[in-house]
């Protein structure tokens, strides 16, 4: 989420009505345009164009960082560092390591999705805007930002009352 | 195929309106006199079991009944106890969510928490075991003045530290990032300005804009991809523990399974005692944790307890069949030896107690499910106690034999962990959203005919 922008929302009572005014909105020449709605709506997505997400990349990089750190840690404290004779084994046993391996795979990948998600959703936020109380309850809304193509006051407030919007709100800032 | 309809997920025809206010109610009224007394009770027992750790800790572990023969008591069965009851939760949030079982969706928070409540609640009693607690971080592999002395990486020990300590991290991430939307909805609909501050900081402003779910669904997926092979790991790692010894009872292949089909069915008998008396107390809560939930529980429960009853079977078996004395006389001393009582409560409560769950009509039973609830809990610790007890206290030389001192501090321990466990149970039901908000709203239509269910 870059710097907050004023713009007008569409307030929406009905799932079905949200999602196929997000696709008509697209189908306008938006492309900024965002819906916001209390749970994440089957279809959206594709309603309104949004790219699979490139968290999973994140994921399997910050995997295989844990898996060569976790390697790298056995290697040489086991190793290297302190190299204990044990029963004449081997000193790089790896199959006695896996289970750290494994695990600093897991620990790794699952830390940096959750903050590889923070940073897409700007998160934390202190007091973000709201645009209506009950959209994390129990209405959707459309927002286009005053900076989208083709943006016109009037031109938007008209399209989102024509997609069954229940109210056109002004937004100052989100 | 109108015997195919699917049973609706949620009862009563709830708008999502009426969900919100429902799962948010108990949050927002003051708490019964019920709940009250509960939360009493177990504090004080949290209390008594503080009391009893320092006495412990500031005495010494010799108050404990380990002692040779048998030095691993009390504290490890507990510990192995509480991480299995773990497993439910991530089982129920993580493995089903990646089958798509949407019934999962009603229960996943609270079993979720209570993997949370339930690791934290085990963690302790590796550290109290150590002996000298304050040297605890000795277990971490930090670069030190001790010479090089580092931590040994071959040890089942040491994984267990990692296991452990990298589940409890990675549950609580997932339960928290269950939670954040959710926070968001009780922070929107707040009346003052506390509640307002306190749960706008929990939910780290989270918006719900299409990106943002469309990046929070992904997320959600990695972490149950995630979480599913980490919870097998976890408990496969506890059983090495045992298994990776010398020691007839411990030294078996079967143990990794065995321990993890225990895990689970422990967990869920958790899971069902904990959900019937929050459905005494939370009633608006019935028309989302239905019958129907409690009944696909109750056959989880009794699909694995045949699982642990295959692996007590297999058990003997593999001890005749390997030829070995010291392997037949370990499993003949389980259940006829001194230990036998415990034995055959475990059977009894494992084996034979679930089997009640062939008929529907005790499937969908809340006082006879709470029951055998309560025994296979009970079932699940003796099965630690005679894996742990029996197999130590008479080894490979009769002249090294001996009985396990039970100590009036192992009772208060044990005892006292419940405790623990429910105090902060409790407080979790009080102040955090017991059913995911955003996670039920999707599912309300499951079963309705106008849109068409699944």
């Amino acid at each position: 989420m870059a710097k907050a922008i004023g713009g007008i929302a569409g307030i929406f009572l009905k799932e079905a009505t949200v999602l196929k005014a997000a696709a008509r909105v697209r189908e306008s020449g938006f492309v900024k345009f965002d819906a916001i709605t209390p749970y994440p709506v089957h279809g959206m997505e594709e309603a309104c164009g949004i790219k699979r997400s490139t968290i999973p990349y994140v994921a399997f990089a910050a995997g295989c960082t844990g898996l060569m750190a976790a390697l790298a840690l056995v290697w040489y404290t086991s190793v290297v560092d302190w190299p204990l004779n044990i029963g004449g084994k081997p000193m790089f046993s790896l199959p006695a390591f896996i289970p750290i391996m494994f695990e600093l795979t897991v620990l790794f990948a699952a830390l940096s999705s959750v903050v590889a998600l923070f940073v897409h959703a700007g998160m934390p936020k202190v007091d973000p805007p709201v645009i209506d109380k009950d959209l994390t309850c129990h209405k959707f809304a459309i927002f286009i930002p005053e900076n989208d193509v083709g943006y016109n006051a009037d031109r938007v407030e008209k399209l989102l009352r024509e997609l069954g919007a229940d109210e056109v709100k002004k937004v100052a800032e989100y | 195929m109108s015997q195919m309809k699917r049973n609706p997920l949620v009862l009563g025809n709830k708008t999502l309106k009426d969900v919100t206010d429902d799962i948010c109610a108990p949050l927002e009224r003051f708490p019964s006199k019920g709940w009250m007394g509960l939360f009493l009770a177990a504090k004080t027992l949290f209390l008594f079991y503080i009391a009893t750790i320092a006495i412990v800790i500031a005495t010494g572990i010799g108050l404990l009944g380990v002692n040779h023969p048998v030095a691993w008591g009390t504290m490890i069965i507990t510990f192995v106890f509480w991480i299995g009851i773990g497993h439910a939760g991530t089982l129920i949030s993580a493995i089903l969510f990646l089958f798509r079982q949407r019934w999962r969706t009603s229960v996943a928070r609270t079993a979720e928490a209570m993997t949370v409540f339930a690791v934290m609640t085990a963690g302790i009693f590796p550290l109290i075991h150590t002996g000298r607690p304050w040297l605890d971080f000795w277990l971490f592999p930090y670069p030190n003045q001790r010479g090089p002395l580092w931590v040994n990486f071959r040890s089942p020990l040491l994984w267990d530290v990692f296991a452990v300590s990298t589940y409890a991290t990675v549950s609580t991430v997932f339960w928290f990032v269950g939670l954040i939307p959710d926070f968001a909805t009780i922070k929107d609909r707040a009346t003052n300005k506390i509640r307002r501050t306190i749960y706008g900081a929990l939910s780290l402003g989270w918006r719900g804009t299409a990106k943002n779910w469309s990046h929070y669904e992904m997320v959600y997926l990695i972490l149950a991809g995630l979480s599913t092979p980490l919870v097998l790991s976890v408990h496969t790692i506890v059983s090495f523990d045992f298994a990776v010894s010398n020691l007839p009872g411990w030294h078996a292949t079967i143990f990794p399974p065995y321990f993890v089909a225990g895990a689970i069915f422990s967990g869920f008998a958790m899971v069902i005692t904990l959900f019937t008396l929050v459905r005494i107390g939370w009633p608006e809560f019935k028309n989302y944790v239905t019958l129907d939930h409690m009944e696909v529980m109750n056959k989880i429960i009794m699909m694995t307890g045949l699982m642990v009853g295959y692996a007590y079977g297999s058990e003997f078996l593999i001890a005749w069949y390997s030829g070995n004395d010291y392997e037949r006389y370990v499993f003949m001393n389980r259940a006829m030896g001194p230990y036998a009582w415990s034995y055959w409560i475990m059977i009894c409560c494992n084996v034979v107690i679930p089997q009640l769950f062939w008929f529907k009509k005790f499937r969908r039973s809340i006082p006879v499910m709470f029951v055998v609830s309560i025994f296979v809990n009970i079932g699940m610790w003796f099965e630690r106690f005679v894996i742990t007890v029996t197999s130590l206290h008479r080894d490979f030389l009769p002249s090294n034999w001996g009985q396990y001192a039970w100590s009036i501090y192992d009772t208060c321990i044990l005892v006292g962990s419940f405790g623990m466990f429910l105090t902060i149970f409790l407080l979790y039901l009080r102040v955090f959203p017991a059913i995911s908000i955003a996670e039920i709203k999707p599912v309300l239509h499951v079963g309705k005919d106008e849109e068409g269910g699944h």
